[in-house]
């Protein structure tokens, strides 16, 4: 008489609207997954190096072990993501049969397909994936993802690629918002985006799934900062665990995402957190060792 | 009209606003004392159970909303608010409201993957079955008085009631479905106490 309908959009968009108001955490560890879990995150992101390392080690990154995923899965009782490499249908295959609550198809991993995304409609498992601009948020969403973040510039500290792209995108949509509406048409041909979601942006004011900030953001001002901006949540990578107090930093991140707007709050949880992660510049990074420009 | 407080430490509190409006009550978030003043009823709303127990500890919140659920505050659980109502939460020692006399489970229909919709059939809302949104959902394993059960899925408890406190494993809030939120405001936020 009751039948369960499993994996429908509305469960995978639903879930990242729970995550909303809420900070997800890189962790390679389950002793770092307990940290994040005890500081107040509200997922965590199963890696097996950070992004920062990642961009040290160079070569090829690929999906996490499977063993280091089960161990993250086991150890707390907050959602856990894990990334695939953009197009590797496999590896998200992979992933859900481990039952990983949520896959980031993932620019801080080499990728797999330089035309073609995961068709993500194909999964019971929810998707987020990576944007720098509103036709490129459309063209995922388009593809399957229930959840939406900037790029940023992952494993920098340097948070100025994610205000980039999260200005971007919020620009496009007031601009969308005013728009009459013989003139959307035009405006998804030239971002690239299917019209209906077009259309969809225009209606919401937003856009149709929920949109995190991510890719350099290292101190609570940063997190704070994103959420002013317009972000619905905060994606921090290698900012805790290559920081020198990740418990302390982690809950001071926690607590400027929810109280982002009170400067007090903010000025109180940033004191004495020590060192954050050293930052690099984005122009000393060569053009090819840019994250942001993989994937389209 | 209605003061309903939506707690907004973290989760789906944008939603709940949204419903309240639509059942014509005023909906406003809640993250400091100040505001918790200002709240003839709150809305408890998803997210994770963990998180928002720890802030609520952090932010001092825990005690002042216990204190005014004793006093006679209406309170509105779901999901993540359902599990921080229950007085036991199996397996774990996080931070929690605890007023209700129920155990809960939480992720007990499984993880992400597992998360479903299903029609509900709740009695006090009448015949017509509501759409019922689990995402990684609680439900009660025990419920003893004055907690009485108001729904069930495959032989779980996922609402319950207890005077004025109501909680729902589900997500109403993702549906276009107002008899939840409305229930809440015209039946159990007046009941005696």
């Amino acid at each position: 008489m009751v039948a369960a309908e499993k994996g429908t959009w509305t469960v995978k968009k639903g879930l990242a609207e729970m995550l909303k108001g809420g900070v997800i955490m890189d962790v390679t560890t389950p002793e770092q997954a307990k940290i994040a879990e005890e500081a107040g995150a509200c997922a965590v992101m199963a890696l097996e190096r950070v992004p920062a390392d990642i961009r040290a080690a160079g070569g090829v990154a690929r999906m996490a072990d499977p063993s280091i995923i089960l161990k993250i899965m086991d150890a707390v009782t907050i959602p856990v993501m894990a990334k695939v490499r953009i197009g590797h249908f496999v590896e998200a295959q992979i992933l859900e049969a481990l039952g990983v609550d949520y896959i980031d198809e993932s620019e801080v991993l080499t990728p797999a397909d330089e035309e073609h995304h995961i068709n993500k409609h194909e999964f019971k498992v929810p998707f987020v994936c990576g944007a720098r601009n509103l036709g490129e948020a459309l063209r995922r969403i388009g593809e399957g993802a229930a959840m939406i973040r900037t790029k940023g510039e992952a494993g920098t500290g340097n948070v100025v690629e994610a205000v980039r792209h999260m200005r971007l995108i919020m620009a496009e949509i007031r601009r969308v918002q005013n728009m009459p509406d013989d003139e959307l048409m035009a405006f998804a041909k030239n971002i690239q985006a299917p019209y209906e979601l077009v259309r969809q942006v225009k209606e919401l004011g937003r856009l149709p799934v929920v949109n995190f900030a991510a890719g350099g953001i290292a101190t609570p001002a940063d997190a704070a900062l994103m959420m002013q901006l317009g972000a619905d949540g905060i994606f921090v990578g290698s900012g805790i665990f290559k920081s020198a107090n990740p418990a302390k930093r982690a809950r001071a991140i926690v607590m400027a995402t929810t109280h982002y707007r009170d400067p007090e709050i903010l000025a109180e949880v940033s004191r004495d957190l020590g060192e954050p992660m050293p930052g690099l510049e984005i122009s000393s990074i060569r053009p090819e060792e840019r994250m942001q420009d993989r994937g389209w | 009209m209605k003061q309903v407080g939506v707690l907004a430490l973290q989760g789906a509190f944008r939603e709940h606003i949204q419903m309240l409006e639509l059942c014509g009550a005023r909906g406003f978030e809640v993250r400091k004392l100040q505001e918790l003043k200002r709240c003839e009823a709150m809305i408890i709303p998803g997210g994770e159970s963990t998180t928002i127990g720890r802030l609520l500890v952090e932010f001092e919140l825990l005690d002042p909303i216990c204190n005014l659920a004793r006093e006679g505050m209406p309170i509105l659980g779901t999901c993540a608010g359902m599990v921080l109502l229950a007085e036991n939460i199996i397996g774990s020692d996080q931070p929690r409201l605890g007023l209700m006399r129920v155990s809960v489970l939480r992720n007990a229909f499984g993880r992400q993957v597992d998360s479903f919709e299903a029609r509900l059939d709740i009695p006090v809302l009448g015949p017509e079955p509501f759409p019922g949104v689990f995402i990684r959902a609680p439900y009660l394993e025990e419920v003893q008085p004055p907690a009485e059960a108001l729904a069930t899925f495959m032989g779980k408890v996922v609402m319950a009631r207890q005077g004025r406190l109501l909680s729902a494993a589900f997500h109403p809030e993702l549906t276009s479905d107002l008899r939840v939120h409305r229930y809440f405001l015209e039946t159990v936020a007046g009941a005696d106490v």
